[in-house]
């Protein structure tokens, strides 16, 4: 094997821009992993190997055993078979030191940042003496603006982590990596929390990293990004590899049938037509919580699919918190099909016609500690249908679970199991089962695909389409562009508390969106 | 270690598990008794024998163990819904003190109608006690573990001064204690002249009823909901606080019956040495009962069932009775230990 010294990242290796070249030197070869968890396969016999100055891209849906090869990588996992190289030389399995020490640095995709201190502090955290006499912040401080100069990894090494937007805190876990001299980067789902203007930012810097020599492995489920960064792509589906291939010789399609396992058909999308007004904010903005709206204004119709673009965390919880009945209206006016939100709470809204599918289905979704059936009565078991004078009729709480179940294709093992059992795709269904069956004329649907498989988003994205077809107005807020273009018939973009104009489908550009996405333009629109 | 969450656990684990805690229990118990120098088989035939050997022992297991279910059964229905009730004890005086308010003469009533007039009453008093602590926790987030805990002691400050003051039987010699109940608010006898009242009857009617609020109507659904996530029963239009504050009244009107049984049924008069504990025992039975209403009869009986043999005990073999608080404390231990292992798996890395 050839002998890689980790060089300082600022020398400036002359390796070749787009790296994977046949000749460069191997830096990390994971060879046949297997690991087993009780009957569950999570990685079956994975080899993987990394090229210096590489970009490989480890692409696959949840539980495709991304998260659990990456463990074994990092030392959290021991694998029952299986060995992990870097640099020539096999690390140790079980310690989590092994790798940072050779090398191998990790940025999670969520954030390991102590809010309450420095950029600079959050870096040389860790990286010094605990008992030294005093922090040597003066060279910590040269290191870290090297770093950042040269990697286009711009950000204040004095300011509060507190402080910073999500794109710099990603960078600040880039460069604390660089830090501690990582030659090997692993991006768990860098771009989930970026706008579109972000994440072209964060591939600039990848190229830049790649260029002075770095590898990087760049774990996703979006295909766009994976074609425009990779060198390389090796696909998981159950814990297997289920294909290898040049970035440069394949497409998204074949991407997508690879990480399926079968070829994908969109749902499809027919005209819409829009129905009555249904509800309508008129400069509406709300107390507490921390990020409150500031003067919306948003009209739902009928018919009609409105997507609400934006990074999470602009106020699109206080958004929805609005249509769940969860938060009310501070000012302005809010109202559901034409007369006032009055008294408002979630029973109130689901008295007014609005299903909802909340965007934590664990922990507000769903009762994890209770059976499918009191799940799915939780919403109308006061309805004379479940319940006479305070006494429920289980009877037929169970005949609507086993009517839900069948409708809603949720597999479980019946109207008793437990929740929590369930797949995060069978409790989803199970959610929208019980949010839909009342054929709500109003929908909200949260984030109604998040972490689920591409199997179960089909089904989510099918049956919202359906609800539209039935005349139900639906308000989508999603983090994923890519579903909001695809389902919505106008889209609004939600940037610090406020809400964009609305736009017909196809009517702003994805860059567009973007600068929107990133709190550019229409800044007078909302007073 | 870690704690790994398990699958659905099978019947036969959740039955042996509670046999597991229940052998540790009596094997660490074992060593307690060699160590006193006696025979752990022979002491503990005696507690049995003292508990439930005869017709008597019987009888006065039973009749311990009746305050112990309502106790049992108030902190079982808290509990349930997350809400803390340590006030067991304070609830329980509160409707001692409204029997004795309304028993001793103040109101000439018949027996039929002024027995369950009382009890109603008792329950209210207990009930408003647990309100306070409950609307401190609704409306400004007041830790209910804290007032209700400390409302322990200022309650049995509070009877110590009634005794001392408006309540204090003038014939009573000076010592502090309440004038007797008149006979009509007595609770009968079951069995001529045992020990052993209708508090008993009660008592299991309660757990009966108990369970069926928790299985069959919505209340207890929405207090099993609430308990288990107050975030997910708020989206689904629950009104929380609302669930909350009446689980609060059920479970003070039922820690306050234990007074009113005690009092009505055993004592006829109200001194402060009432309830020796009978509100911090309840918690030890709801527990082992996995708050389970009628698991609670069966947990009350064998905590009293241990205490009374084993006071029997000490008497022939000379083992302190002491060792009865050993065993229900570790049993206590095991059974929360056994609990946790029907859902976790531990692993050790």
């Amino acid at each position: 094997m050839v002998e890689v010294t980790p060089p300082d990242p600022l020398r400036g290796s002359p390796s070749p821009q787009g790296g994977g070249s046949a000749l460069a030197p191997t830096v990390l070869r994971l060879t046949s992993i297997t690991k087993r968890f009780g009957p569950l396969v999570a990685n079956d016999a994975i080899s993987l190997d990394l090229a210096q100055g590489e970009v490989v891209a480890l692409l696959g849906e949840n539980g495709a055993g991304k998260t659990t090869l990456m463990n074994i990588l990092f030392g959290h996992y021991v694998a029952d078979e299986g060995t992990v190289e870097a640099f020539g030389k096999p690390l140790t399995p079980g310690d989590p030191r092994a790798a940072l020490n050779a090398g191998v640095g990790m940025v999670h995709q969520h954030f390991t940042l102590a809010d309450n201190m420095t950029v600079l502090e959050n870096i040389a955290l860790g990286t010094e003496p605990l008992f030294a006499p005093r922090f040597r912040a003066g060279s910590a401080r040269d290191k870290i603006t090297r770093l950042s100069g040269s990697f286009g990894l711009e950000v204040d090494p004095d300011r509060l982590v507190a402080n910073l937007t999500v794109g710099e805190r990603q960078r600040v876990e880039i460069l604390k990596a660089l830090y501690r001299d990582a030659r090997i980067l692993i991006l768990d789902e860098p771009t989930a929390v970026l706008t579109p203007i972000e994440t072209d930012a964060l591939f600039a810097t990848l190229r830049e990293l790649v260029a002075d020599g770095l590898s990087i492995i760049f774990i996703s489920h979006k295909l766009h990004e994976v074609m425009a960064i990779s060198d390389r792509v090796i696909v998981l589906r159950g814990g297997k590899v289920a294909g290898e291939r040049q970035t440069s010789e394949t497409d998204r399609r074949e991407l997508a049938a690879l990480m399926v396992g079968q070829e994908l058909v969109p749902p499809p999308v027919t005209p819409a037509v829009r129905g009555r007004l249904l509800m309508s904010l008129k400069g509406v903005s709300t107390d507490g919580g921390r990020n409150p709206l500031r003067g919306v204004d948003l009209e739902l119709f009928g018919g009609e699919i409105t997507g609400i673009a934006g990074v999470s965390g602009n106020g699109q919880a206080a958004l929805a918190g609005l249509l769940s009945g969860t938060t009310g209206a501070s000012a302005g006016m809010f109202e559901i099909a034409g007369s006032s939100a009055t008294n408002w709470s979630p029973s109130a809204a689901l008295a007014r016609g609005v299903g909802r599918v909340p965007e934590d289905r664990h922990a507000v979704g769903a009762i994890a500690d209770m059976s499918v059936l009191e799940n799915v009565i939780s919403e109308q078991y006061r309805s004379p249908r479940f319940s006479r004078r305070g006494f429920l009729d289980w009877a037929a709480a169970r005949a609507f679970a086993e009517q839900v179940i069948r409708d809603y294709d949720v597999k479980c093992p019946g109207p008793d199991a437990r929740i929590r059992l369930l797949s995060g795709g069978n409790m989803q269904k199970l959610i929208l089962g019980r949010a839909l069956d009342s054929e709500p004329a109003i929908i909200l649907a949260n984030q109604p695909t998040r972490g689920l498989d591409v199997g179960a988003i089909a089904y989510v994205h099918g049956r919202l389409l359906e609800a539209r077809a039935r005349g139900a107005a639906i308000l989508l807020i999603s983090e994923d562009l890519d579903e909001i273009l695809t389902l919505s018939d106008n889209i609004a973009v939600m940037s610090a508390g406020k809400l964009s104009s609305v736009s017909k489908r196809g009517q702003r550009s994805i860059a567009q969106l973007g600068e929107l996405m990133a709190g550019h333009g229409e800044a007078a629109h909302a007073a | 270690m870690r704690l790994e969450p398990k699958p659905a656990p099978s019947l036969t684990a959740t039955l042996a598990y509670p046999v597991g805690a229940l052998v540790v229990t009596f094997f660490i118990a074992s060593l307690l008794v060699l160590a006193a120098g006696a025979n752990p088989l022979s002491v503990f035939g005696l507690v049995l024998k003292g508990a439930a050997g005869s017709q008597f022992a019987l009888v006065e297991t039973l009749t311990r163990a009746t305050p112990l279910i309502f106790t049992g059964l108030a902190v079982a229905v808290a509990f349930r819904a997350r809400l803390w009730n340590i006030g067991a004890e304070a609830q329980l005086y509160a409707g001692a003190v409204m029997t004795v308010v309304l028993g001793t003469g103040a109101l000439p009533l018949p027996a039929p109608i002024l027995l369950p007039l009382i009890a109603i009453s008792a329950a209210l008093a207990g009930a408003l006690m647990l309100l306070g602590p409950a609307i401190l926790k609704t409306r400004f987030g007041v830790d209910e573990v804290v007032t209700t805990l400390l409302l322990n002691f200022v309650m049995i400050l509070f009877v110590s001064m009634l005794l001392e003051g408006v309540l204090k039987d003038p014939m009573g010699l000076g010592w502090p204690k309440s004038q007797s109940l008149i006979a009509e608010a007595r609770l009968p006898r079951i069995i001529g002249n045992r020990r052993l009242h209708y508090g008993f009857v009660l008592a299991i009617a309660c757990a009966v009823a108990v369970w069926i609020i928790m299985k069959k109507t919505a209340l207890g659904y929405e207090m099993r909901a609430v308990g288990h996530n107050a975030e997910a029963a708020r989206f689904a239009g629950m009104k929380v606080n609302t669930i909350l504050i009446k689980t609060a009244l059920l479970s003070g009107g039922l820690a306050a019956l234990a007074g009113f049984s005690e009092v009505a049924g055993l004592k006829g008069n109200l001194t402060l040495d009432l309830s020796p504990g009978f509100g911090y025992t309840g918690i030890v039975v709801a527990m082992l009962a996995m708050l389970n209403p009628l698991g609670v009869v069966i947990a009350a009986i064998f905590v009293a069932g241990i205490f009374v043999g084993a006071d029997a005990m000490s008497r022939s073999a000379g083992v302190p009775s002491y060792i009865a608080n050993v065993m229900v404390a570790t049993a206590l231990l095991t059974m929360v230990t056994a609990i946790m292992l029907t859902r976790f798996r531990v692993r050790w890395r």
